[in-house]
């Protein structure tokens, strides 16, 4: 087959299964990607209704796919890769509620992804148009070990930047598990506040990092 | 904050997603955006005084029907547009119906009138200022509008900023309707359709910004 082939292929196979399937598709494993979507999906859906074991397994598998994803369409930016992982799963969560179950997932991942990397590509190109162009020989030297990928934008640092009232929500209900009664107790403030608290704050923090440097 | 340290704060009492939600958010928009409207145009320009003998005639309704089904149109592109993956499919060809359907009955009503009629029925008597009291009107709704695309997740900002702007400029058109004297689809093609149009492009414009995530 020709590249023109491939695309269109890929553009076919996109349109009928998402692009997460794409990949195996190439490689003839059509069925083990049926299986990720379908096993994703199970997940999120139940994570939807409020399942938050569910839930945390369907983040826990999208990281992985995203790593994956990401390394291989970013190899040069490899320091980064962590920072943009998190912050496609900060989208996902804050995008949740747009989904729609007669669609396939593995697409409105990729969309996400793709809409987060897209925007990475344009503040990396702003940033370098102003930077020194030296830093490029820094990186390459710079890029010697191979410890596991580390975040550099720390979203617990990022969290001081709310204020109380999403602050607070976040760290009692979110870090410390307490659940939404005890929370509204010790911050006085209401239950439903607590909760728009919760949504508004990471809201707030995927606006807080798209802005970083 | 590691990767697993996100995974747990999104996760940990993950509350369940309410599906109304986003069609609550867009019915109060709407509905609070038209009323703006509506206050405007019975202060500024006023509601026109033989609505109620016009209103029992079909072209009253014909002329109605135009904005409303571009709103329609427009609402459906734009809830589309703001889920990722989504593609806008036949809401596109609803937008555009009503602008071709006028443009057929505006050829039809000018290939029927005398040569030095067409003009006067393409001028109307208001074409100078109708397109800017649309835009006027769009005031109230724009921002109403632009509040409930953000609850939702654009992955082209721009694209979903110009239906957004159709959106409200279209709902303005429909209150304009209880005031313009104007009842020549030769002028609606032309002056409805700019008035409807340039808060559509502000709404491209500003729609980068506002709207992303």
């Amino acid at each position: 087959m020709t590249t023109m082939d491939d695309e269109r292929a890929i553009v076919a196979a996109d349109r009928v299964r998402g692009p997460l399937s794409r990949r195996l598709v190439n490689r003839g494993t059509v069925v083990v990607v049926e299986d990720a979507e379908s096993r994703l999906k199970t997940l999120f859906v139940r994570g939807l209704d409020g399942d938050a074991d569910a839930y945390r397994g369907f983040l826990q598998a999208l990281t992985r796919h995203l790593r994956g994803f990401l390394r291989r369409r970013i190899p040069q930016y490899r320091d980064d890769v962590e920072d943009l992982v998190q912050e496609v799963l900060l989208a996902v969560h804050n995008a949740r509620h747009t989904y729609r179950p007669d669609e396939p997932l593995t697409a409105w991942l990729h969309a996400i992804a793709r809409y987060k990397l897209m925007d990475f590509f344009r503040s990396r190109a702003r940033r370098e148009s102003l930077n020194d162009p030296l830093d490029d020989y820094a990186e390459l030297l710079a890029d010697t070990d191979d410890e596991p990928a580390h975040a550099r934008h720390d979203i617990g640092k990022l969290l001081e930047h709310l204020p109380d009232k999403q602050r607070l929500p976040i760290v009692h209900m979110k870090l410390e598990g307490l659940s939404v009664t005890e929370t509204a107790r010790l911050t006085g403030l209401s239950e439903s506040a607590v909760k728009v608290g919760v949504h508004r704050g990471l809201k707030a923090l995927a606006t807080l990092i798209r802005r970083l440097p | 904050m590691k990767t697993d340290d996100l995974i747990g704060l999104l996760s940990n009492h993950v509350t369940r997603v309410d599906r109304g939600a986003v069609a609550r958010r867009f019915a109060r928009a709407l509905l609070l955006g038209a009323l703006g409207s509506l206050i405007v145009m019975s202060v500024v320009f006023g509601v026109r005084h033989d609505l109620g003998s016009v209103a029992r005639t079909g072209i009253f309704w014909a002329k109605l029907a135009y904005p409303l089904a571009i709103a329609i149109g427009a609402l459906l592109a734009v809830m589309r547009l703001g889920r990722p993956g989504a593609r806008a499919g036949y809401s596109w060809a609803l937008i555009a119906l009503p602008f071709v359907a006028v443009w057929g009955a505006s050829l039809f009503v000018l290939d029927g009138a005398a040569p030095g009629e067409r003009l006067p029925l393409v001028l109307g008597h208001t074409w100078r200022t109708c397109p800017f009291n649309i835009l006027l009107l769009s005031v109230p709704t724009f921002p109403a509008v632009f509040w409930a695309v953000k609850s939702l997740a654009p992955t082209q900002p721009r694209l979903a900023g110009a239906v957004a702007g159709l959106l409200a400029s279209s709902i303005a058109t429909i209150v304009y309707c209880l005031h313009c004297p104007e009842m020549s689809p030769a002028f609606w093609s032309v002056w409805y359709a700019i008035g409807m149009l340039m808060p559509a492009a502000i709404g491209a414009w500003v729609g980068e910004k506002l709207l992303r995530w």
